[in-house]
């Protein structure tokens, strides 16, 4: 399964350096290093400085972790800490091991 | 779409900002659908009044793993909110976010967190949520602890005609009204109708009005009904209703006020044709913008319809004379039970309003009086002024007559009156009263002439004895000058009798003179001369 050469383009939204959004952003580094090293790019928005980004893609949830790339858009919310789902919200195949 | 109102009146009106954020219409929508309303919401939005916000959720998108919180709708809310400095905010529907986000007890501890955030920014906050079954008040009992004041909204389909209804459940801090009050969604938004004015403090004018019909108004009183009175015609099909109240909205536009006329007959159009074949032309009225013709069918609308609809209509032409024709029309369908109280809401707008109405109601048939006034107990007694329009059939026609059942605060006539309708207009003449019983149209006619005739009978009887009376005294003058005659005869005869007593007497006397002196005795000579003298 090691054909995916496709890039996945993600965006996690957080609001200042709250205790969930560091558990989110280290759950979420983890599970891309362990399934998708190399093929991701990780963009954190933290909507208390910018706070117009929200609406675009249509934040209600925090944290919020957005699949940009590849389509279609996939959102997955809460603090990323159950592994499996994570995968599943992302379609990501996991990678045994 | 209260919620919408709240928000845009509230820019517009009270200068206060509105948030609009939508879960289940996008803005474009939204926008789209409250044009219909007469707002535009795409002007509020580029003066920085309103902003819309459309939250989109989907349920597919959305894979939920471990804790999270709304923050992001929280920061998206006070970002809204403070580019314009929001005073209102309205969130239509939170149900959608139960159906996008599967985690009910972290979604209801979070929309606490952010009533409790608004409240503490001192936003006023409209939240709408879907009524939930059964006696729920909402569909995730939202309403238990987050709201100060609960409205409900519902929508009753009674007898084919929808009402919707609305009602304070809960206000704190207020003492509310606990009724349900319909409302309307309008073609100027959103209006709820209190049931009734809590207190009748209407002003009473002392002010006359005309009502077109100069034997009318002698019958109230002189001067025809007050000003803000209102005044019921009823009567059975065809007895003219519709021709008084066209004839006061005329006396009206003739005073130069305006006159709003509800048709729920007749179009406009064949208004004015009808009546000009009583002589009266609305048409100038019309056209100078005196008088507005509103025709529609009654079942058009809900009552509750209805009834805004003239308040609207009222309210935007300001006029001085309703008539509304008929009520009766309004009431088909509907329980007397709901068709009193809206009456009487509109009755006691319009009073309030310092209008003068006429309502025309169709009596069912009856020609006895008393089958047509029962018909009308129901609205009747909501009425200053009642006239009673009846058919009497009689002699092989049927003839108009009017009377005046009652007239708050006015000597009335109680006088019956025969009503004509004739190319001229209206016109009230006085019955004939017979031994036992009223004459009308050609026994009238026909009383009249019979009246006429006998007059002149006895004119010309009066001439015949004048005329006797005159020979008579001729006669009498002629015997009087006889008797005269015969009386100057007799007093000649007389004279002439009295004369030759006298002579006889002289001679008598110079004879026994002469006898003396033949008897030679001087005295007796004296005597005798003596007497002569």
């Amino acid at each position: 399964m090691s054909t995916i050469t496709q890039t996945y383009e993600l965006r996690l939204y957080v609001a200042g350096q709250t205790a969930k959004s560091l558990v989110a952003l280290a759950n979420l580094q983890r599970i891309c290093e362990t399934h998708l090293a190399g093929q991701y790019r990780i963009e954190v928005i933290d909507l208390l400085k910018t706070p117009q980004l929200a609406a675009g893609d249509q934040i209600l949830a925090l944290p919020t972790l957005v699949r940009r790339l590849p389509e279609p858009i996939k959102k997955i919310i809460g603090d990323l800490s159950n592994e499996e789902r994570v995968l599943v919200g992302l379609d990501v195949q996991p990678v045994n091991g | 779409m209260l919620a919408t109102e709240f928000l845009v009146r509230g820019a517009v009106e009270f200068g206060e900002p509105g948030v609009f954020m939508m879960f289940e219409e996008n803005a474009a929508e939204l926008t789209a659908n409250v044009r219909s309303l007469g707002f535009d919401l795409d002007q509020l939005v580029q003066q920085k009044k309103i902003v819309l916000d459309h939250v989109h959720i989907e349920r597919s998108e959305i894979e939920e793993t471990g804790e999270y919180d709304l923050e992001g709708l929280f920061i998206r809310l006070g970002h809204a909110i403070d580019s314009i400095g929001a005073k209102r905010v309205v969130l239509d529907t939170v149900e959608a976010l139960f159906a996008g986000l599967p985690n009910h007890a972290i979604l209801r501890a979070e929309l606490r967190r952010l009533f409790r955030w608004l409240k503490n920014r001192g936003m006023t906050a409209i939240i709408t949520g879907e009524k939930g079954e059964g006696n729920a008040i909402t569909r995730y009992g939202l309403e238990e602890y987050v709201a100060d004041c609960v409205i409900t909204l519902d929508h009753r389909v009674h007898e084919q005609i929808s009402t919707r209804r609305l009602r304070v459940l809960k206000y704190r801090g207020s003492a509310h009204g606990t009724n349900e009050y319909p409302f309307l969604i309008g073609e100027r938004g959103f209006s709820v109708l209190p049931i009734t004015s809590l207190r009748l403090d209407h002003a009473a004018p002392a002010e006359r009005l005309s009502t077109g019909i100069a034997r009318l108004d002698e019958m109230l009183g002189g001067q025809g009904v007050f000003r803000g009175s209102s005044v019921l015609v009823s009567g059975a099909p065809g007895t003219g209703k519709s021709s008084i109240g066209a004839t006061f909205a005329d006396a009206a536009c003739r005073r130069g006020e305006r006159a709003l006329l509800f048709a729920y007959e007749e179009s406009s159009a064949q208004i004015v044709r009808n009546m000009r074949s009583i002589g009266l032309d609305l048409e100038p009225w019309v056209k100078k913008g005196l008088l507005q013709i509103h025709a529609s069918r009654p079942a058009l609308q809900g009552l509750e319809q209805h009834l805004v609809g003239l308040h609207d209509t009222v309210q935007a032409f300001r006029p001085a004379v309703v008539v509304v024709d008929p009520i009766s029309n309004l009431t088909t369908e509907r329980s007397d039970a709901e068709v009193k109280p809206t009456l009487m809401r509109l009755i006691d707008f319009l009073k309030q309003q310092q209008i003068t109405t006429l309502f025309t109601s169709l009596t069912t048939g009856g020609s006895t009086a008393s089958a047509a006034e029962d018909s009308q107990v129901g609205v009747s007694s909501l009425m200053d002024t009642w006239l009673l329009l009846r058919n009497v059939e009689f002699n092989g026609e049927r003839n108009r007559t009017l009377y005046v059942l009652k007239a708050r605060g006015t000597a009335h006539s109680n006088q019956v009156r025969e009503f004509v309708l004739n190319d001229a207009g209206i016109a009230l003449v006085d019955v004939y009263l017979g031994a036992d019983r009223v004459f009308t149209g050609s026994a009238r006619v026909a009383q009249a002439a019979h009246e006429r005739s006998a007059a002149e009978l006895r004119r010309e009887d009066h001439e015949r004895k004048l005329r006797q009376l005159a020979s008579k005294r001729k006669a009498i003058e002629a015997q009087i000058a006889a008797l005269n005659a015969e009386g100057e005869a007799e007093e000649a005869e007389v004279k002439f009798a009295i004369a030759q007593e006298t002579l006889r007497e002289k001679t008598t006397q110079q004879n026994s003179a002469d006898m003396g002196q033949l008897r030679g005795g001087a005295t007796t000579a004296n005597k005798a001369t003596k007497g002569k003298r």
